[in-house]
């Protein structure tokens, strides 16, 4: 493939018949299967993205194409269940299981004629920031340093949806993001992810994570991309009594990089002095690059920050030790055989399930159970109002919030750390944004010594989703970012 | 009768009723309701808990259960706040069931019960919506225990009552009351058969003045037959103990409708934590006060204001009230035939015979083989002295058999009473005429005759004469 293609480009060669659906799709089922190594993708639906990419060329040759992208091979993060084609959320306990339903978002995506080229692998359950706990094997980062060969995370639990998107795997992706599943995964990989506000996209028919903070998102290779993908899966879903009712705007159509007079906020929470040069230097770059294209740059507090992480991982592990009650071994997925019921449960779920999944709905049993129940679970729930409303006086004085999307630039696969609690600081920069509910995006800046890619985080006010997006393009036009990873799995 | 087997107690008792609300779709899900069909016939996504489905509350059952609230004299909360209750069961797909906690929809009410010594009033604790899980089915296999989650997920009510309750007696008429509240308003069809409500009973006894005692809890009482025998024998059962000097447990116990005994199911030490916590699937449901002023307006007449009007408008005794309005149906078919008539006489055919006919038959009064329509004609033809009290019942059985109405069996059978004074005198003068010997002896002084002569004037109508006017007659004429 000579270009690297982005869904606004990719639209107008298909318009001007310069290639065809069945074309592009081959071309990407093509480095899906060049790129095997990398791991990204848990099934892949070769043939039925051939069919769908015909079907789509007919369309467009009979002038009724479902949208302007009409065509486009995209990839899914295997936690959307899609009728006919196995969802496994990357755990054992799910491996045989196909729904016979879509979920809200992929159908939105099929309703815009995108095509389907196949699941993409995550962390089992999204639970994870490094993809290695999923069932089928950690994803590799297209990424390597220019120091070593050893190979990279690409984050998670986006990972799959991520590293595919830098790897050319698909013209772009679907993710989740739970606590930073989209933006940290995004930042390893050079790519821009997009965490929507809670109730922006509909969840229904998202294998559930925490339902309080799970939201769906674009990852892509430009702010634009993310624009048009946001505009195609989100909007008001009566099927999920979450979903927000607030009319959606038209973010691709009204994308500007306009910042005239805007104020962007540098938290100072999140300064550090653990935080890479290259990383802090972004940062100060960033701001003084908003500031020379016309933004006021404000310094804010947002007092509760470093409660955060530790709210996080009381909430989000008690919604998931509840959410996951439902993989019993009685009515699909993975069920092994017992003396009684208790012991087919007991079976089943020590096999079916990975360690951090196990530890997390541990945690989460804990935390709800009688007499733990003020001491951790509400206690998270006050520090989540405290952090939101951090957020509400920020907003009266700032447009928009910028800080770095993670702590460090990607790491070692062999490096990860043993220590559960290390790892969990990996989201620290992203969890408060899914603790408030707001839209948060992770846009590439440049690569540090090591030539790995450093992301900034972007955070607005619920449903600002335009004025997110506007900043981001104000970013991405001026520094014009176009590192891409060698392609090291080809040779 | 129980009050003399457990003299010198106190009996406490607290019931939890579970009726499924009337509604043709579940609680979270438009599945259908209906009883009795075909296993896993009557299943959505949501109701067999795939994964991503989501709940989405159905309004017609926060519109029942708020009926419902009011019909108890509740409270309304204007928020509440749907909870997860977390446990492990086959036939609960979710792992949890969505329930409400520490936020119900519907507060603090209460009822009005009649007992021996007069009108008692039963605190209402709370309301609160809740899913119905599903059937386990454990003897169609040797080695697999069946599913069917038909009911999974259909919307129950689960209304509390305050521990107001001291004997077997108070707790049936506290159930017949709020069964017959939620049928008035149509929130609870209160099928006890078919579980549509059910009744956990909480039974402790302590001796007068002394503290409360340990309670226990009896599951799924699904008649009032066996609300009562249940807690007569738990009563019993928690007396011996202590009696004997051992002490009651907290625990839940099972009742066997077979030997009519309880048994232990699980102590408290074995209860669950259920690790309740607010669905993050659902918003607070949040209630509009015109939404609930509307509801309010759209409430129909209840059992106790209907009781006043009957006793008002028709002069019925308290107690005859309270049998026909203790069931909407009665209460509507009493109207029907009261309008225009006797009350007096309505009452006694309606709660008299026809009352006794259906109990024969066993069946209810929706499915009574005698109309209201037909039943008046019926009271009518007594009341314009067509036929006597005696022939109407020998007619309503008829009426019941045949499906004939009133005046054909009367017709048929020649029962029509003789009124006709010209047609009964010359009755009366032909008896007279046959039994001289008789008359003189009545003249005489021998009094008891009497009945003598209007037996025999009876006798020569075939029994049809108006008894009445034969008297009159015979009087009369012998006076002469």
């Amino acid at each position: 493939m000579k270009d690297s293609y982005t869904l606004k480009s990719l639209a107008v060669l298909l318009e001007n018949n310069k290639i065809s659906s069945k074309e592009v799709t081959s071309e990407y089922l093509k480095n899906i299967k060049n790129g095997k190594e990398l791991n990204c993708y848990n099934t892949i639906s070769q043939e039925k993205a051939l069919i769908d990419a015909e079907k789509s060329d007919e369309r467009r040759k009979s002038q009724n194409l479902r949208s302007k992208y009409d065509g486009i091979p995209i990839g899914i993060k295997d936690l959307f269940c899609t009728k006919g084609v196995t969802t496994t959320a990357s755990s054992k306990i799910l491996s045989n299981f196909i729904p016979n339903y879509e979920s809200t978002v992929t159908q939105n995506c099929d309703d815009a004629g995108l095509i389907s080229l196949g699941k993409l692998n995550c962390d089992e359950f999204a639970m994870g920031s490094t993809n290695k706990t999923s069932f089928f094997g950690s994803v590799k980062n297209p990424w390597k340093s220019v120091n070593s060969d050893n190979e990279l995370v690409p984050g998670g639990s986006s990972g799959g949806s991520a590293a595919a998107v830098s790897s050319d795997l698909c013209v772009a992706s679907l993710g989740t993001d739970t606590g930073g599943s989209i933006r940290q995964p995004a930042s390893f990989t050079g790519t821009v992810g997009l965490k929507p506000s809670y109730g922006r996209v509909s969840r229904w028919g998202i294998v559930a994570f925490a339902s309080s903070l799970d939201q769906a998102g674009p990852i892509t290779k430009t702010v634009e991309d993310a624009a048009i993908l946001l505009d195609i899966i989100s909007g008001h879903d009566e099927k999920d009594s979450t979903s927000s009712v607030n009319p959606k705007e038209n973010y691709y159509e009204n994308l500007n990089s306009d910042i005239k007079g805007m104020k962007i906020g540098i938290p100072k929470e999140f300064r550090s002095d653990k935080l890479p040069v290259s990383t802090q230097n972004s940062w100060d770059e960033c701001a003084n690059l908003l500031k020379n294209n016309g933004a006021e740059i404000v310094d804010i507090s947002l007092p509760h920050t470093m409660s955060a992480l530790p709210a996080y991982y009381i909430i989000a592990p008690a919604e998931a030790s509840s959410n996951l009650a439902r993989y019993d071994g009685v009515r699909y997925g993975l069920r092994v055989k017992g003396n009684d019921l208790i012991d087919m449960y007991e079976k089943t779920r020590s096999e079916g399930f990975g360690d951090e999944v196990k530890r997390r709905i541990l945690i989460g049993t804990y935390v709800l159970s009688s007499g733990y129940y003020d001491a951790y679970y509400i206690k998270a729930q006050k520090i989540r109002s405290l952090i939101k409303s951090d957020y509400v006086e920020a907003f009266k004085k700032v447009d928009a919030i910028l800080t770095p999307s993670t702590p460090s630039t990607a790491f070692e696969i062999a490096n990860e750390p043993s220590d559960p609690v290390q790892n969990y600081l990996n989201d620290i920069f992203t969890v408060p944004v899914n603790l408030a509910g707001l839209p948060g995006i992770s846009i590439p800046f440049a690569n540090d010594e090591n030539n790995l890619p450093i992301g900034l985080q972007l955070i607005t006010n619920s449903f600002e989703e335009q004025k997110l997006l506007n900043v981001a393009r104000n970013i991405e036009e001026t520094i014009n970012y176009s590192e891409t990873p060698e392609k090291w799995w080809l040779k | 009768m129980v009050a003399q087997m457990i003299e010198g107690w106190n009996l406490v008792i607290g019931i939890e009723i579970h009726a499924q609300v009337n509604s043709k779709s579940k609680l979270f899900s438009s599945s259908p309701t209906d009883f009795g069909s075909k296993p896993n016939s009557q299943v959505s996504l949501i109701d067999a808990a795939m994964p991503g489905m989501l709940p989405v509350i159905n309004k017609f059952c926060i519109e029942q259960a708020v009926k419902s609230g009011i019909g108890l004299n509740a409270k309304i909360n204007k928020k509440s706040i749907f909870d997860r209750k977390n446990y492990f069961y086959q036939d609960l797909p979710q792992g949890y069931q969505i329930s409400q906690y520490k936020d119900p929809i519907v507060g603090e009410g209460f009822v009005e019960i009649e007992t021996e010594n007069g009108q008692k009033k039963i605190g209402v604790e709370r309301l609160h919506l809740e899913q119905d899980a599903g059937k386990s089915l454990h003897d169609q296999d040797p080695n697999f225990t069946f599913v069917d989650l038909n009911r999974s997920g259909i919307a129950l009510m689960e209304i509390v009552s305050k521990p107001d309750m001291n004997s077997p007696e108070e707790a049936v008429e506290y159930v017949r009351k709020v069964r017959s509240i939620l049928r008035y308003l149509g929130t609870c069809d209160g099928n006890m058969e078919q579980g549509s409500l059910r009744a956990d009973v909480n039974v402790s006894v302590n001796k007068p003045g002394n503290e409360l005692g340990t309670r226990c809890e009896i599951k799924n009482l699904n008649s009032f037959k066996f609300i009562h025998a249940a807690i007569v024998y738990e009563a019993k059962r928690q007396i011996k103990l202590i009696e004997q000097g051992d002490s009651v447990n907290q625990e839940t116990r099972l009742f066997n409708t077979q030997s009519g005994e309880t048994r232990s199911m699980r102590s408290k030490e074995d209860a669950h934590d259920y690790r309740y916590f607010p669905d993050p699937d659902l918003l607070p449901l949040t209630l509009d006060d015109d939404w609930i002023k509307g509801l309010q307006d759209s409430i129909p007449e209840l059992p106790d204001q209907i009781k006043e009007r009957f006793i008002n408008e028709y002069s019925l005794s308290s107690y005859d009230a309270n049998i026909i309005v203790s069931d909407k149906a009665t209460s509507e078919y009493f109207e029907d035939v009261v309008k225009n008539r006797n009350p007096k006489l309505v009452t006694t055919w309606v709660t008299g015979e026809l009352f006794s006919i259906l109990n024969k038959k066993n069946l209810i009064i929706e499915d009574s083989p005698i109309t209201s329509k037909q039943l008046g004609e019926l009271v009518d033809s007594i009341e314009n002295g067509k036929i006597s009290n005696r022939q109407a019942k020998e007619v309503l059985e008829e009426m019941c058999e045949s499906g004939k109405g009133a005046l054909e069996i009367i017709d048929e059978k020649g029962l029509s009473q003789i009124s006709d004074e010209n047609e009964i005198e010359s009755l009366v003068d032909n008896v007279l005429n046959s039994n001289p010997e008789n008359v003189k002896k009545y003249k005489n002084g021998k009094d008891k005759l009497f009945g003598f002569f209007v037996g025999e004037a009876m006798k020569l109508s075939k029994g049809k004469a108006n008894p009445k006017i034969v008297n009159d007659l015979i009087k009369k004429k012998l006076s002469q």
